[in-house]
């Protein structure tokens, strides 16, 4: 079985332009991942399907993972210049002088939609081998190449992060909600999914219940 | 590909061509489910028919949703254990080994000699029972109503006595832990499991006497519902029914998880892939899984069940993932986890061989009877609750 570093470099001999990334991953499984464009990763996914030494015939696993937007705060030294009053000088008199202040700055890494695919071989009884890819955000711009048409397996996987985290798959040849019902509106699996409000609650709702039952009641204009 | 496979290329959607039809007859649409007595729980297969000829099947999933990989992320590591009892829950000590060793992998926790035993004795005793069932289902949906399930059960029946003498639950389980087992097994309980496994044998002969060469079996199940090696791999079907296609893969032999490269057993394949294989394929597979039983009880060592250094409490694994895979009775079992450092995981993804091995049921239905649209579904050997999740 070929390292990480060696099947990128298999792949970037064979796909020009390839513009993989490898993710390490620090656990003991040492299972480490393979970044892949969206633009290449067909031709990518064909590769390792059909080389002779590779032969990762067979998509094991599909997974869907929702990364929020994250806050990242950082510490940065700035130095600007400041205005002070001249030291035994007339009042009023000022000269500027630089200072070196500590900042806090905030930046909010926007977040995406990953999908994880495990890749075996059953011809040469190896893997697994890793990929991702990933969306540009997790609002409008969530579309990914299908990999049904290299690996029949991601027929109802696909189907199925379609329908609980919301990602589009260009390609596949019948992309519909697998589990939940065709009129369901959000997609549960998301990390910031709200669970509808149409929850009924009996007359005689107590305890922590109590104040959900009474928000849920004035809302639907019951009366508490 | 694998010995004694062509190394055909596969281009893209890999599926038999639709049989037209003569465009005087009209089809019917037939929704088969989700309350049919052959489907093995809440499960509809959409059909378009050509006067008895199935020439459209879309299975319709997720009536016994209840996102049990939400549920997972909710709560901590240990706390997702009895959930995946409910999986498959025909064989939940499978399900609790899979996600064990997902987690150990995630961690780097080794497991005890003993309870590496345990596990396998318990895996190849689940092993025996699902097949067992699973061959007396496939009978029943034959119209032998009853009697042939009823013999598998009995011996099931005695199995899950065990399950239940050791871990207290006959189906809901819960008996792995990350770097062990729950509780030790007596050797009252080692006893009475050598005793259930030497009268086995005993059943294989007499439900093979009674079935191998039973004209009704033969005429219903040979050239039906044939499904190519190429499309089997491609489709990532596992388990028995991807070994009755002719692929030498068995998770078991391949990754040699546990301690399986310890015991002699040897993978059975198919020749034709069609539902007789599946049916043959399980019957051998369950005299390999009796070898295996009576080797693990001959070397079955002392010591501890349960890692003493195995972190129990305030189980907090480092960032990173892990996909950890057995071989099920069904097919490939795998969890796959992310951690982020907190106690609760931030993806727990379950890769149901149920649901995947579904993925070939159209291509295998097409141009059959709508009557063998249900032993092709009885043979593929699924369990709702792992189906939806």
């Amino acid at each position: 079985m070929k390292t990480v570093e060696e099947i990128k470099a298999a792949i970037e001999a064979a796909v020009p332009g390839a513009g993989l990334e490898i993710v390490p991953n620090p656990s003991p499984s040492a299972q480490h991942s393979l970044l892949l464009r969206p633009e290449s990763a067909i031709a990518v996914a064909t590769f390792l399907r059909d080389d002779g030494e590779l032969a990762l015939d067979f998509l094991s696993n599909v997974t869907g993972v929702d990364w929020l937007d994250k806050e990242i705060a950082e510490k940065v030294k700035v130095t600007r210049q400041v205005s002070r009053p001249v030291e035994g000088g007339e009042p009023g008199q000022v000269q500027m002088v630089e200072e070196t202040v500590e900042e806090t700055r905030k930046h909010v890494q926007s977040g995406y939609l990953e999908v994880v695919y495990h890749l075996f071989s059953m011809a040469k009884k190896h893997g697994p081998v890793v990929l991702r890819m990933r969306t540009e955000n997790r609002t409008d711009r969530v579309e990914l190449p299908s990999f049904t048409p290299v690996w029949r397996s991601a027929e109802f996987q696909e189907r199925e992060i379609f329908d609980l985290f919301g990602v589009v798959f260009k390609g596949h040849p019948d992309l519909r909600r697998l589990l939940m019902w065709d009129e369901f509106k959000d997609h549960p699996m998301r990390r910031d999914y709200v669970d509808p409000d149409d929850f009924e609650y009996e007359p005689t709702a107590h305890d922590e219940v109590l104040k959900r039952a009474q928000e849920h009641n004035e809302k639907q204009g019951l009366g508490t | 590909m694998g010995a004694g496979i062509k190394t055909e290329k596969l281009e893209g959607w890999n599926r038999p061509p639709v049989i037209e039809t003569d465009g005087e007859s009209e089809l019917l649409e037939l929704a088969m489910g989700p309350h049919h007595p052959s489907t093995h729980g809440v499960f509809r297969m959409d059909l378009a028919l050509d006067g008895e000829r199935v020439v459209k099947l879309k299975p319709v999933f997720g009536y016994l949703h209840r996102n049990h990989e939400k549920l997972g992320e909710g709560q901590s590591y240990l706390a997702s254990m009895p959930y995946t009892d409910r999986l498959d829950y025909i064989c939940p000590l499978t399900n609790n080994w899979a996600y064990a060793l997902a987690v150990e992998k995630l961690v780097g926790q080794a497991v005890p000699e003993r309870a590496e035993y345990l596990r396998v004795i318990l895996a190849e005793l689940t092993r025996v029972q699902n097949h067992a069932s699973a061959i007396g289902f496939l009978l029943q949906e034959m119209g032998a109503s009853g009697t042939p399930l009823m013999y598998a059960f009995r011996e099931r029946e005695k199995i899950l006595d065990l399950f239940e003498a050791l871990t207290g639950s006959r189906m809901m389980c819960n008996y792995m832990r990350f770097g062990g087992c729950r509780v030790d097994a007596t050797d009252t309980w080692l006893n009475a499991t050598r005793k259930v496994v030497a009268a086995l044998p005993a059943f294989v002969d007499e439900f093979e006497a009674f079935l191998q060469t039973n004209e009704i079996l033969m005429a219903r199940t040979q050239g039906t519902g044939i499904l190519r090696p190429e499309l089997a791999v491609n489709a990532g079907v596992t388990g028995p029914m991807l070994r009755a296609s002719g692929v030498d893969y068995d998770i078991r032999k391949v990754d040699h998880y546990g301690i399986y490269d310890r015991f002699k057993f040897r993978v059975p394949l198919g020749d034709h892939g069609d539902i007789y294989d599946r049916y043959m394929i399980r019957m051998l597979e369950i005299r390999e899984s009796l070898g295996i039983l009576e080797q693990a009880l001959k070397e079955i060592p002392g010591g501890p069940v349960m890692d003493p250094k195995a972190k129990i409490r305030g189980f907090r694994p480092k960032a990173g993932e892990a996909y950890g895979r057995i071989e099920a009775p069904k097919g490939e079992l795998g969890f796959y986890l992310i951690s982020d450092g907190s106690p609760n995981p931030y993806r727990y993804r379950v890769r149901p061989p149920s649901l995947i091995n579904l993925t070939v049921l159209e291509d295998m239905a097409l141009g059959a009877n709508v009557a063998d649209v249900v032993l092709i579904f009885g043979s593929v050997d699924i369990v709702l609750g792992e189906v939806d999740r």
